[in-house]
């Protein structure tokens, strides 16, 4: 009857599912984590999505994900400094926390913790049959924080959750609440070295007129595989600021679910992706507008060299109720090289009849005319490219506005630039 | 100091010939004014000589202070002290101004074996030279070019012209989109640089420009030839009876 369940399992499937059943007794949880864990590990089971999923087609998961390393207690991972002067840092370690430090308006719990008593399954739910990250991490995660941040705190500091891996598995999650009408910037940080397999999940409740500046980091190296899922739902006035930088990594899938939920709310996502190499770099966007007078803008601009693979999905749905509803996407790919590839898919599901909505995408090279007047100035051929990738980039990054984030962002595309330019 | 020989050039992509056997010569220390109706091979001539690769030089050579330019990419040509100010400047978002011309700046020095300049050094030759240009500072911090007027952007050309000191410079219709006070201002800057180890190629339709920017020699180029040559008086000239009868006598 289940075609599905006679399919042969690739190595991976097998390792991982193979994987579950020796970690099983040492994963935190009650009985009603467990029963969450037992669901997903189904969903692996019946096989990771194929191309013949749409909402995976350009990211082959079956096909690309070629093996799992086994997890490696030994692996050694250290936490690094803060991207942003002056954060409290909170690290995950080779997939484990640490004590939490103090912060005024803020409580901090480790998510084991919250594993071990049961108190976070209800919010341990994949939102689908295709949602492999969210099974896998359901399936796996042991680990994280939760950020309990109170109504009206107005946060000077930002917080950085930092994701070290070293090797072998970690699966993570990092729930963040954010009372109304208070700020903060965030900063999720996931690197590391060595043949990982990384599953990461945030989630973001954002209260009413609370305003957030989020950033993913990820600059892994080209031997690991970075699976991860940020959720968010905005309140009444909510505003959200996502911006994710992606770096490095072998594969890489970071998957964007929004719901604006709240009326006057408003989301923008900007995003750089820097693919080198034999990367493959997949940033897939859900977005709900699901009442009425939300807003949202979407920029993301990629950079591919070498035999690089990027994916950007982008698919905003509009209730029907959600009038005024005003969304704008772009997608703007500078390919760099001929064995290069990046494909986008923008996709809108309008239901409602009065909104303003629209999407846009370009795949170019470098401006000729743009180098010709650049060098026509002296400025050698190499450095006048340099310059002009970069400003594709930077217009990005200086959107922020905010120097204390936009100078070390532009000085990790810097170094970015010094390894791979 | 510029010595163009027998110069065929062509659209590299369409083959179609647009120099058909161009000689000209321009001293140091001399403005030289190259008129001439449209499609006479103008621009053209100054984005070859500006080393634009959209064009293919076929025959003949450009000599340099008696060197050959044509293997030279623009950066290197640019290094040399060559200089085109462009009819329609690029617009670069992205890049700030400031950043782009002590790039541009700095790259030229290196390739001279100079010290990179200090910054307070370089901010207040920038502010010098947007002083005289009567150019507003804090616009150089935005894009290049970006959001300038037609004037703005001839100023800033300009003012790139006056912080690289070439020792060539070919001003491509610098007059086109500036109204009588920009004209005067923008003259004014080019006249600042006259002098006599540097020369000045002025391109332009009309003779009010030449007005500001008196010539020592005015050529006039038709089909992609230099069919005569004279002085200041050719181009009172060309402005009183036109091309016809030049290109008639050239016939």
């Amino acid at each position: 009857m289940n075609m599905r369940a006679e399919i042969q399992r690739t190595p991976a499937e097998a390792a991982i599912v193979d994987a579950f059943g020796e970690r099983l007794s040492l994963l935190p949880g009650d009985g009603a984590i467990m029963v969450k864990r037992d669901d997903a590990i189904e969903q692996i089971k019946a096989g990771l999505p194929t191309r013949r999923v749409e909402s995976w087609h350009y990211t082959d998961l079956r096909r690309l994900l070629a093996s799992v390393p086994a997890f490696d207690a030994s692996a050694e991972a250290k936490a690094i400094a803060p991207l942003l002067e002056g954060s409290t840092l909170l690290s995950i370690v080779n997939g484990v926390s640490s004590a939490t430090p103090d912060l005024e308006g803020v409580s901090f719990q480790r998510l084991g913790d919250k594993l071990v008593d049961g108190s976070y399954a209800p919010a341990l739910v994949t939102y689908g049959s295709d949602d492999a990250v969210g099974a896998l991490n359901t399936a796996f995660v042991a680990d994280g924080y939760f950020v309990d941040i109170e109504a009206g705190t107005q946060l000077e500091k930002p917080i950085e959750l930092q994701n070290i891996q070293a090797g072998g598995q970690s699966h993570v999650r990092l729930p963040v609440r954010v009372g109304a009408g208070s700020k903060a910037i965030i900063v999720e940080r996931q690197t590391g070295e060595g043949v990982g397999l990384v599953s990461s999940v945030s989630q973001l409740l954002l209260g009413d007129d609370a305003e957030v500046l989020w950033l993913i980091v990820q600059d892994q190296p080209e031997t690991a595989t970075h699976l991860a899922q940020f959720k968010a739902e905005l309140g009444k006035n909510a505003r959200l600021t996502l911006f994710v930088m992606n770096a490095g990594g072998k594969l890489v899938r970071q998957e964007v679910i929004v719901k604006a939920n709240g009326e006057g709310a408003d989301f923008k996502l900007r995003g750089v992706n820097l693919l080198a190499g034999d990367s493959h770099v997949d940033v897939t966007m859900v977005l709900d507008h699901a009442v009425p007078h939300t807003t949202s803008t979407e920029v993301v601009r990629n950079v591919v060299t070498g035999r690089a693979k990027g994916v950007f999905q982008g698919r905003i749905n509009v209730h029907q109720i959600a009038q005024k509803t005003d969304a704008r996407m772009a997608c703007n790919t500078l390919l760099l090289s001929d064995d290069g590839e990046f494909s986008t898919k923008p996709e809108l599901e309008i239901f409602a009849d009065d909104v303003a909505c629209g999407h846009g995408a370009t795949v170019t090279e470098i401006d000729r005319n743009h180098l010709f007047y650049l060098m026509a100035r002296g400025v050698d051929e190499k450095t006048a490219r340099g310059l002009l990738v970069r400003a594709f980039l930077a217009e990005v990054i200086e959107e922020l506005e905010d120097e204390t984030v936009v100078d070390p962002l532009e000085e990790l595309l810097g170094n970015w630039f010094a390894t791979h330019g | 100091m510029l010595e163009i020989k027998n110069l065929h050039a062509r659209i590299a992509e369409s083959g179609t010939e647009i120099i058909r056997g161009l000689n000209l010569t321009v001293k140091a220390g001399e403005v030289a004014a190259i008129m001439g109706p449209n499609g006479s091979g103008k621009s053209t001539l100054s984005y070859i000589l500006a080393g634009r690769d959209d064009y293919e030089v076929t025959e003949g050579d450009i000599l340099y202070n008696g060197e050959s330019i044509l293997e030279m990419d623009p950066a290197e040509r640019a290094a040399k002290g060559l200089f085109l100010a462009f009819q329609y400047p690029m617009e670069i978002p992205g890049v700030a101004t400031m950043e782009f011309l002590k790039v541009a700046m700095n790259s030229q020095r290196k390739a001279r074996g100079e010290e990179p300049l200090k910054v307070p050094e370089f901010i207040k030759r920038v502010k010098d030279a947007a002083g005289t240009l009567e150019m507003d500072f804090n616009m150089l911090k935005r894009p290049v070019n970006v959001g300038f007027s037609g004037g703005e952007k001839k100023r800033a050309e300009i003012l790139q012209m006056k912080l690289l000191e070439p020792k060539l410079c070919v001003l491509d219709e610098t007059d086109s989109g500036l109204d009588i006070d920009a004209l005067k201002i923008v003259s004014d800057g080019v006249n600042a640089l006259r002098s006599p180890d540097r020369a000045i190629i002025v391109i332009t339709h009309y003779q009010r420009l030449l007005d500001h920017i008196v010539p020592d020699t005015v050529h006039v180029l038709y089909k992609g030839q230099v069919i005569k040559s004279g002085d200041k008086s050719l181009a009172l000239e060309l402005e009183e009876n036109g091309y016809a009868g030049i290109i008639e006598e050239a016939a």
